[in-house]
C-alpha cells in the first residue's frame, strides 16, 4: 500500500508532464501546418 | 501616353512594431515540398527579409521584413519570378475565430484524453480487485485519486458542452449537449457521493471517457469547417480584385478594391475585368457582361454607359467614375434576392439536430421511469437513483456524437481529392438529397476561357504566326488565339490599334490580326456568321491570304457524359441561361438536355426553382455568374466552378476545380454514400443503446460494462465512417 502512495502520484506527474508538453507544442503553433511539417522533416537543407 | 502604375499593398501590411512589417500572401500552385523550399529560399535571399515561411496546409506564405526600402510589391514579383502567383491576403475575422475555437477544442481534448488514460490506470485495478482481494481502503484511495483527476479535467474539458447546453436552455431549447451535460455532471456527482460512502462502484472513468470521445467528434467537425473556411479565404484572396485608380490626372496606382471610394476614377484596360460599378466618362470599347447577365454578345461602351463589377473590357481603354465599390458593387436587386433566399435556407435542419431533438426527451424519460420503477418495486431511493444515473451514462450519445462528424470528415477529404471544396458543413446531407439539377450555361457547362474552334482549317505556319502577333494584343479574343497557337515570343515592332487589331511587318510584308474590316475580310466573315452565329470572329491577313478564327466558349469536355450519368442516377437535368436562344438551343442539343430556357433573368431563375420546390423536388443549382448568386442561394444545394464570380462562390455550398464537369457527379456520389453511412452510423448507435439500456434499467451496468460498451460502439462507428472514403462502381 505504501508504495502505491508514491507510485500513483508519480505516474500522474509523468502524465501531466506529457500533457504540458502537448499544450506547449500546441501553443507554439506546431499543428498549424501538418502537411508542411511532414515534408520539412525529410528536406535536405541545413 | 504611357502610364506605369505603382502597386499599393499598404492595405494588407501589418506593423509588428520594432521596425518589422508583416504580410500574408495566398499562393497559387504550392503543392509539394519542393515548392516550399524553393519559395522560402528564394524569398529569404532578398535583403531585409527576416522571415519567409510557407504553410503547405493552407497554401499561404507569411513574410516579415525590416521596415525601410523593401516594397511589398517586390515580394510578389519575386514569387512571380519563381513561378508562383501570389495575392495579398487579409484573414477574415470568421477564420480567426474558427482557428481559436479549434485550438481550444484541441486543448480540451488533450486534457480529457490525459485524464481518461490516468483514470483508466486507476480503474483497471479496481475492476480486477473487486473480484479478487482488493482492500476497501485501497479501493477508496484509487477512487479518490480518480476524483482528483476527473473533476478538474471534466470542469475544463466539458466547457464546450456545458456552454452550449446552457445557451440552449436559456432560450428554452434543447440540444444534444443538454443530455450530455446532465449525464456527465450527474455521473461525477454520484460517483463523488458513492466514493465518500466507501461504495464499490464509481463512474469517474465512464464520465471522462465520454467527454473524450465526444470531443474527438467535436474537433473533427470543427476542423472540417476550419479547413473549408481557409480554402474559401484563399479563393477570396486569389480573386481579390484590384483596380487601377487615378491618384491624379496622369498618375495611376493599382490598389485593392477595398480602398476604392465612390467618386474615384479608375482605368479599365482591354482584357481587364471591372471590379466596381460605375459610369464610363472617357473612352470607347466593347464589354462582355456575360458574368452579370449570361448574355454572350458584347455590348458597346462609350461615355455615359453603365458598367457593373464583373464586366470584362474587350477592346479599348475606359475611364470609369465609381458609383459603388467593394461591398456596394452588386446590383441592389441581386443583393435583395440573395438575402431572402439565404434566410429560407437557414431553416434546413441537419440530421444530427433532428436526431438530438428526438433523443433528449427519450433518454430523460427513460431515466426517470427507471428511478420511479425501482422505488415502486421496493428498492431504496439511493439504489434507484444510482441505477437511473447509470441509464443516463450508458445512453449518453457517445457514438451518436461521433456518427456524423467522422463521416463528414472522411467524405469531405474524399471530395477534396476529387476536386470539390465544401463551403458549408451541412452541404453533404443536402447534396445527397438532390434529385434535380438546374445548370447555368455560360461558364458552367461551357468553359470560362475562349477557345479557337476551327484550328484545323488554318495552315499551321500561319496559325503560329497569328499567335505570335496576338501576343501583342490585350483583347481577350486575341489572347485565345495566342494560347491556341501556344505562342511564346511576340513579334518585334507589333502595333496595337485600339478597337481594331494588331499589325506588324515581317520580312517587308505587313500582317494583321483583328476585326474582319481591319484585315479586309468582311465578305468571309459574313459567310462565317451564318454557320456559327455564337462565335466571335477574328481575322488574319498576310497580303491576299486571309483566314478567320472562330473563337467561342467550348462545352466542358466531359459535359455530355456527365449529364448522361446524372440521368442514369435518376437525377433530372435542366438548363436556365441568360444567353440568347440559338446559343442555348445548340448547347442543350449537344448535351442531351431536354428542358431548357433562354434569356432568363435572375428573378425568373428563382421563380423556376421555387416552382420545382413546390413540386417536391430537391433542387441543386450549378452556376457561376453573378446573376446566378440568388438562385444558388435559393436552391436546396448549390455548386459553382472555381472560375465563378466572387459572390457566387461565397454563396455556393460547394466549389469545384478544373476543366471537367466530373466533380459535380463525384460530389453527388460521395454525398450519397456519406449520407448512407451517416444513417448506418446512427442505426449502429441506436442499436447499441437498445442493447445497453435494458441492462442499465435492470441495474446490471457496472463501470466496466459502461466503459467497454462506450468505447466499443465509438470505435465501431469510426471504423464504419471510413467506408465513406470510396464509392462503389455501380
Amino acid at each position: 500500500m505504501e508504495v502505491l502512495v508514491i507510485l500513483v502520484p508519480l505516474a500522474l506527474v509523468l502524465g501531466l508532464a506529457g500533457l504540458a508538453a502537448f499544450l506547449w507544442s500546441l501553443r507554439s503553433g506546431q499543428y498549424e501546418d501538418l502537411d508542411g511539417a511532414a515534408w520539412r522533416a525529410i528536406s535536405d537543407d541545413d | 501616353m504611357t502610364m506605369q502604375a505603382t502597386r499599393d499593398f499598404s492595405h494588407y501590411v501589418k506593423d509588428l512594431g520594432s521596425g518589422l512589417k508583416h504580410i500574408d500572401l495566398a499562393v497559387e500552385g504550392v503543392s509539394c515540398a519542393g515548392c516550399m523550399a524553393k519559395i522560402e529560399r528564394g524569398l529569404s535571399a532578398l535583403p531585409d527579409v527576416t522571415l519567409a515561411r510557407v504553410n503547405l496546409t493552407n497554401r499561404r506564405v507569411a513574410l516579415e521584413w525590416k521596415q525601410g526600402t523593401l516594397d511589398p510589391a517586390r515580394l510578389i514579383d519575386r514569387l512571380a519570378e519563381l513561378g508562383y502567383k501570389a495575392y495579398p491576403f487579409e484573414t477574415e475575422r470568421a477564420e480567426v475565430k474558427e482557428a481559436e475555437q479549434s485550438r481550444f477544442l484541441l486543448r480540451c481534448l488533450a486534457v480529457a484524453a490525459f485524464a481518461t488514460m490516468n483514470v483508466m490506470m486507476l480503474s483497471v485495478p479496481v475492476w480486477s480487485g473487486n473480484v479478487s482481494d482488493m482492500l476497501p481502503v485501497q479501493r477508496d484511495f484509487f477512487h479518490w485519486m480518480s476524483a482528483l483527476i476527473a473533476l478538474p479535467a471534466a470542469a475544463y474539458a466539458g466547457q464546450p458542452f456545458f456552454r452550449s447546453a446552457w445557451s440552449a436552455l436559456r432560450v428554452r431549447g434543447v440540444n444534444m449537449d443538454v443530455p450530455i451535460s446532465i449525464g456527465v455532471i450527474l455521473a461525477l456527482g454520484m460517483s463523488l457521493v458513492e466514493t465518500a460512502n466507501h461504495a464499490e462502484h464509481a463512474f469517474f472513468d465512464a464520465a471522462i471517457m465520454l467527454l473524450t470521445f465526444l470531443l474527438v467528434g467535436r474537433f473533427l467537425d470543427q476542423n472540417m469547417r476550419r479547413r473549408t473556411r481557409a480554402v474559401a479565404g484563399n479563393l477570396a484572396a486569389l480573386k481579390a480584385e484590384t483596380a487601377t485608380k487615378f491618384v491624379s490626372a496622369e498618375e495611376i496606382s493599382v490598389v485593392p478594391v477595398a480602398a476604392i471610394q465612390p467618386g474615384d476614377v479608375v482605368l479599365l484596360r482591354p482584357g481587364e475585368r471591372c471590379a466596381v460599378d460605375g459610369t464610363v466618362i472617357d473612352g470607347r470599347s466593347e464589354i462582355d457582361q456575360s458574368l452579370i447577365t449570361g448574355e454572350t454578345v458584347h455590348v458597346p461602351a462609350e461615355q455615359g454607359t453603365q458598367v457593373y463589377a464583373g464586366s470584362l473590357n474587350m477592346s479599348g481603354s475606359l475611364r470609369v467614375r465609381v458609383s459603388a465599390a467593394a461591398e456596394g458593387t452588386l446590383l441592389a436587386e441581386i443583393t435583395r434576392l440573395l438575402d431572402n433566399a439565404l434566410k429560407a435556407r437557414s431553416r434546413y435542419m441537419r440530421l444530427a439536430d433532428r436526431a438530438s431533438r428526438l433523443y433528449a426527451p427519450v433518454v430523460h424519460v427513460t431515466a426517470l421511469v427507471t428511478v420511479l420503477g425501482w422505488v415502486l418495486l421496493g428498492a431504496s431511493w439511493h439504489d434507484a437513483i444510482v441505477t437511473g444515473v447509470a441509464v443516463l451514462i450508458i445512453t449518453c450519445p457517445c457514438a451518436l456524437g461521433l456518427a456524423i462528424p467522422t463521416v463528414q470528415t472522411v467524405a469531405s477529404g474524399a471530395m477534396f481529392r476529387a476536386g470539390v471544396l465544401l463551403n458549408a458543413g451541412d452541404a453533404i446531407e443536402r447534396l445527397a438529397e438532390a434529385d434535380h439539377i438546374v445548370f447555368d450555361k455560360t461558364g458552367t457547362l461551357t468553359l470560362p476561357e475562349l477557345e479557337v474552334t476551327n484550328a484545323a482549317e488554318i495552315p499551321a505556319d500561319l496559325f503560329s504566326l497569328a499567335g505570335r502577333l496576338a501576343l501583342s494584343s490585350h483583347h481577350p479574343v486575341a489572347s485565345a488565339v495566342a494560347q491556341a497557337a501556344q505562342a511564346k515570343s511576340p513579334l518585334v515592332g507589333a502595333v496595337e490599334e485600339p478597337g481594331q487589331g494588331v499589325r506588324a511587318e515581317l520580312d517587308g510584308v505587313e500582317i494583321r490580326l483583328g476585326r474582319p474590316s481591319f484585315c479586309g475580310a468582311e465578305a468571309l466573315a459574313a459567310a462565317r456568321a451564318d454557320v456559327d452565329p455564337a462565335a466571335s470572329i477574328v481575322a488574319f491577313s498576310r497580303r491576299d491570304e486571309k483566314y478567320l478564327f472562330a473563337v467561342r466558349q467550348r462545352l466542358r469536355p466531359d459535359a455530355e457524359a456527365i449529364i448522361a450519368a446524372l440521368k442514369l442516377r435518376g437525377i433530372g437535368t435542366e438548363m436556365l441561361s441568360g444567353d440568347r436562344e440559338p446559343a442555348v438551343r445548340a448547347a442543350a442539343a449537344a448535351l442531351g438536355i431536354a428542358k431548357w430556357r433562354a434569356g432568363v433573368t435572375p428573378a425568373q431563375k428563382i421563380a423556376r426553382i421555387e416552382e420545382l420546390k413546390r413540386q417536391g423536388r430537391k433542387v441543386m443549382m450549378v452556376g457561376d455568374g453573378m446573376n446566378d448568386a440568388p438562385s444558388l442561394a435559393a436552391a436546396h444545394v448549390s455548386m459553382s466552378p472555381i472560375s465563378a464570380a466572387h459572390l457566387s462562390q461565397s454563396t455556393a455550398d460547394l466549389v469545384f476545380l478544373g476543366k471537367p464537369l466530373a466533380p459535380v457527379l463525384a460530389a453527388i456520389d460521395f454525398a450519397r454514400k456519406a449520407l448512407h453511412v451517416m444513417r448506418q452510423n446512427l442505426l449502429l448507435a441506436i442499436a447499441y443503446n437498445a442493447l445497453a439500456v435494458p441492462l442499465a434499467i435492470a441495474g446490471l451496468v457496472t463501470p466496466l460494462i459502461a466503459a467497454a460498451a462506450m468505447s466499443g460502439s465509438s470505435i465501431l462507428v469510426m471504423l464504419n465512417a471510413l467506408r465513406a472514403r470510396s464509392v462503389g462502381r455501380s
